[in-house]
């Protein structure tokens, strides 16, 4: 799977510099499992600090994007701090293999769950082998 | 250079070395910013952020996909202990059928030293979106005392 980390401009904004050709958020990309099942391709991503609201995923043609902004509720002042959450984005390439028709997600506990089930003619097939 | 604005280039410098030091980090790990990785990161887990106003202490915990039945919060004196158990996924999954495995799990513990005491009867927590948030109301001793000034 081909993938990108970080999102490129929309085409109708127009570069306000030479450097600034990207989106001023900064992003990371989510830490994820892949793995292949009989009939799905699951995806596993660590989103922690994204609500369901604030998750965009999608299937653009054979792009799917994994598109988090972060939110925590802010208590009181800072006192110490170990680590800053980030948006997320990360794209990967699908193949044909996929039918993009009934890929569904979940979010739980900070984890994107995605399944990407195989086309029909990707399955494997058991063949039958006769003795005569 | 009828308009040169010494702030706008130092800000676009700024954002070029900050670049520089992206590109970086991510030839190591990509997402060397934030590690949330049980075992696999060098640094503690899960890792915190202390917030504090004048009643309460609290204490956000970065822990994603941890099972809420598995986490375990203890006070003891001014420590809090947390623990807990990350699971991989949700059955048995063969690692020959892994196409890229960079989440990791295990189980964890840690113990933070907390800066004044708290009334440990009083503590809440709750686990949203992978972020564990601790409630941690101050002792009353330990609560910031409003002292007046008399004129005389």
């Amino acid at each position: 799977m081909a993938e990108r980390t970080v999102p490129t401009r929309s085409q109708g904004e127009i570069p306000k510099s030479r450097e600034d050709t990207r989106s001023q958020q900064r992003y990371i990309a989510p830490p994820v499992d892949i793995y292949e099942t009989p009939e799905a391709l699951v995806v596993l991503a660590d989103l922690p600090g994204v609500s369901k609201e604030d998750l965009d995923v999608r299937v653009d043609k054979n792009l799917l994007t994994i598109h988090g902004t972060v939110s925590h509720g802010v208590h009181g002042d800072l006192a110490y701090r170990e680590y800053e959450l980030i948006n997320y984005f990360r794209q990967f390439e699908l193949t044909n293999n996929v039918d993009q028709s009934r890929i569904s997600a979940e979010l739980r506990h900070g984890v994107l769950t995605l399944s990407l089930p195989k086309a029909e003619e990707a399955k494997p097939k058991r063949i039958e082998v006769r003795v005569s | 250079m009828a308009n040169w604005d010494p702030f706008e280039g130092m800000d676009v410098l700024r954002r070029e070395i900050d670049r520089a030091f992206e590109d970086f980090a991510s030839d190591t790990e990509p997402f060397s910013r934030v590690a949330f990785l049980p075992g696999r990161s060098p640094r503690r887990y899960p890792l915190i952020n202390l917030q504090e106003d004048g009643d309460n202490l609290y204490v956000e915990a970065l822990a994603p996909g941890v099972d809420p039945d598995s986490l375990n919060l203890n006070v003891v004196g001014n420590n809090l202990m947390i623990s807990g158990e990350k699971q991989r996924t949700p059955q048995q999954i063969a690692p020959e059928a892994f196409h890229r495995s960079e989440r990791a799990s295990g189980k964890f513990v840690r113990t933070i030293g907390l800066p004044v005491e708290v009334d440990e009867a009083s503590v809440k927590a709750e686990y949203k979106n992978g972020l564990l948030v601790v409630s941690l109301p101050k002792a009353e001793k330990a609560k910031p005392k409003q002292i007046s000034v008399k004129v005389s």
